[in-house]
């Protein structure tokens, strides 16, 4: 049942989407990424008020699918309720979608995707 | 009987019996591996599900924190185009991960761990310059052990999901060994074990049929031959007889006139 390694080999960045703090303060980290011009793709969105849920998706149609250089994605988990539909049914491995807390909205681990179906395994 | 239960399509013959029987001695082999194999995944499951708990939760706090000393940089520089500033001024990545497999009962699980390229300076030098310097590198510091704690928490978060995946696939395949494929090997073991001995049985009677018509035919023979004995001997007692009847008339010529063409002289 091993992933063959060309499944995660070239996974060496972090893509993130979320409000601008967030977005922020992981970039901080020295974790943004711009890829190489012509066609120079960002790994993180910021989200505000004003995105629509459109955007939000093709973001993270993109980094999950399309794009195979992305080991783990970072979505502040108001803006996966937004598309909770796809987080919800996004069950491959790599790239693994974390859903982290943001500054306005405290964590809540009952609607986390994964935290959803570690409870559901446990029969609570 | 053999009709009875699902079973596989082969000719009972002892060749075969022999390798159905070392076939269902590998299954309930391959049955106990598995099983084991699924137990030994599913302690390890159970164990990571427990840390992702804990990790969900230390996340929460770690992100918390973080987010309070970004507010600090936001306060320090007292404006709120650092974001800007930082949003627009990436480049390239310092802070990457790498995978490592760990190997748990031939499942391999993937790793991430962080690493931070070298020759990439960073991109940040001038933020904060300024004012806020201190707190942006703080920030920073902070920042980067939230993400290394995310990083960790995606590693135990990628572990469960493929060992959900590989745990379904093991015990799906140590139930259809269990249910389907040892029940089928053993009831095809019975029906090859009847139809033998079937044919065993088929054999003693058709050899006992044999015997029956062989010992009536030695019976027949016996009594015809008996008949014929007697006859025979019945035949003799009237020659005899006859002789010694006729022995009055038929002795005078011994030599016989009557007999004997060819003597001349």
């Amino acid at each position: 049942m091993a992933l063959p390694q060309s499944a995660y080999k070239d996974r060496e960045f972090l893509a993130v989407i979320g409000d601008e703090d967030s977005v922020t303060g992981i970039l901080l980290a020295g974790v943004g990424h711009v890829t190489d011009p012509p066609d120079s793709q960002k790994n993180y969105l910021v989200v505000d008020q004003k995105t629509d849920t459109a955007t939000i998706e093709g973001a993270f149609d993109s980094f999950t699918k399309k794009r195979k250089d992305i080991a783990i994605v970072l979505i502040n988990q108001h803006i996966a309720d937004k598309i909770r539909g796809r987080v919800d049914s996004y069950t491959e491995a790599f790239p693994s979608v974390l859903e982290i807390p943001s500054k306005d909205h405290p964590y809540d681990p009952d609607k986390d995707s994964v935290m959803k179906r570690v409870r559901k395994l446990f029969g609570e | 009987m053999s009709g009875a239960g699902d079973r596989e399509p082969v000719f009972a013959t002892r060749q075969s019996l022999g390798a159905m029987k070392s076939k269902l001695k590998g299954a309930q082999t391959g049955h106990d591996l598995l099983k084991r194999k699924s137990e030994a995944l599913t302690k390890r499951f159970r164990d990571i599900t427990r840390r992702i708990d804990e990790a969900k939760r230390k996340m929460g706090r770690v992100m918390q924190i973080a987010a309070f000393s970004l507010a600090e940089v936001t306060y320090a520089v007292g404006n709120n185009t650092i974001a800007y500033q930082i949003t627009e001024s990436v480049r390239q990545a310092k802070f990457r991960v790498r995978t490592r497999q760990e190997n748990v009962s031939g499942v391999f699980l993937p790793q991430f761990e962080s690493w931070q390229k070298e020759d990439v300076g960073s991109d940040f030098g001038m933020t904060g310059l300024g004012k806020g310097g201190q707190q942006v590198s703080k920030c920073r510091e902070t920042y980067t052990r939230a993400v290394e704690t995310l990083i960790e928490l995606a590693s135990l978060q990628t572990a469960f999901v493929i060992l959900d995946e590989v745990i379904k696939v093991v015990n799906r395949r140590v139930n259809a060994i269990e249910h389907v494929i040892i029940p089928r090997t053993e009831n095809t073991i019975k029906y090859i074990n009847s139809e033998l001995d079937e044919l065993d049985r088929e054999e003693f009677f058709r050899l006992k049929k044999v015997k029956g018509v062989k010992e009536r035919a030695a019976a027949t023979e016996d009594e015809e031959r008996k008949k014929s004995a007697k006859r025979a001997s019945e035949k003799e007692n009237q020659q005899q007889q006859e002789h010694a009847n006729g022995d009055g008339q038929g002795s005078g010529n011994v030599l016989g006139d009557e007999g004997d063409e060819d003597v001349i002289f």
